[in-house]
């Protein structure tokens, strides 16, 4: 059996193609999924990938939550389905409701297009299960919009039930408490601003996005009953 | 009625406003000294249809609610300006 991964992409989605064939390279069965189709395909895992959904016009993945399929999406994620946002598609998740908090601009203001160091503080979700607590990722980053902030309330939460899952080591664009990547309560949506898809191979620089997919896959594949 | 609505949309206090750290730092460099508590903020008009002033404010507080502005990282105001009757002769 195969997982299968459904990437949609909107107006401005810039990274789909990358994180299909990383996840085909992985053994994923994967298909593009257009945003403007309220419904998804047979699908265990929905990537929402980088880019500038809709041009990032107003605010970052602002106007994408409201493209048909994110109802779609939505109800996956409700029915206990798999969700990564990779950088736009974190955004989108936060615009949607669907993970907590916002992205803002950047500290400094700056476009950054560089590797990153992430630590796993969380190996016991979906997305980290290869990892092991206290490791460290190479992955790199590629935005502007990456300062994720939420209330100090939220946080407080967030941080009782180990929900920021990946910290940078070195904090690039002033995200509140280093925060990388994060999931929802469940555990079940993934949003993260560094782009495991452009790691996945030695001749890229880092093959260390193969442990984050990875771990998406096993995850389908342990808990999802043989389809034939 | 058609209502001429601003809506100003701005970072929440508290919330770091990079593009207004940035323009606070560049002004001393042209000579203006003195100058502290830059925000930058977005400014939406809108003509909105509605019956009564209520209705147009009550409709734009919607909007801000589910689009305009994400309540997380940023605080709105909703102004209704001038209201124009369909039909009247300019």
């Amino acid at each position: 059996m195969r997982a299968r991964v459904g990437v949609v992409v909107f107006p401005g989605s810039n990274c789909e193609r990358d994180c299909v064939k990383s996840l085909s390279q992985l053994g994923a069965e994967t298909e593009l999924v257009w945003h403007d189709d309220p419904v998804l395909p047979e699908v265990d895992i929905v990537v929402l990938p980088g880019g500038f959904a809709h041009g990032d016009y107003l605010r970052t993945g602002a106007l994408a939550r409201f493209s048909p399929i994110m109802q779609a999406v939505t109800d996956h994620a409700e029915r206990g389905g798999l969700v990564l946002g990779v950088c736009n598609g974190f955004q989108v998740l936060c615009e949607a409701g669907l993970l907590p908090g916002a992205l803002h601009k950047n500290k400094g203001l700056k476009f950054m297009c560089k590797w990153t160091e992430l630590r796993v503080d969380n190996a016991a979700t979906p997305f980290t299960s290869r990892a092991s607590t206290g490791s460290v990722l190479k992955i790199p980053i590629n935005h502007f919009e990456g300062n994720w902030y939420c209330d100090p309330e939220t946080l407080q939460g967030m941080r009782e039930r180990d929900q920021i899952v990946l910290r940078y080591v070195d904090n690039p664009n002033g995200a509140l408490d280093d925060a990388a990547g994060i999931v929802n309560e469940n555990g079940n949506v993934f949003g993260l601003m560094p782009h495991p898809e452009r790691a996945c191979d030695e001749l890229l620089g880092s093959e260390d996005g193969i442990v984050l997919l990875g771990s998406a896959i096993d995850h389908v594949l342990k808990t999802t009953p043989a389809r034939v | 009625m058609t209502f001429s609505v601003v809506v100003n949309v701005m970072p929440k206090a508290g919330i770091s406003d990079p593009q207004g750290q940035t323009i606070e730092r560049a002004l001393p460099a042209l000579g203006y000294t003195g100058v502290n508590g830059v925000r930058v903020g977005k400014r939406i008009m809108l003509e909105i249809e509605a019956a009564t002033e209520d209705e147009a404010r009550a409709r734009a507080t919607e909007m801000c609610e589910r689009l305009l502005a994400n309540s997380v990282i940023e605080a709105y105001e909703v102004a209704i300006g001038e209201a124009r009757t369909e039909g009247a002769q300019a």
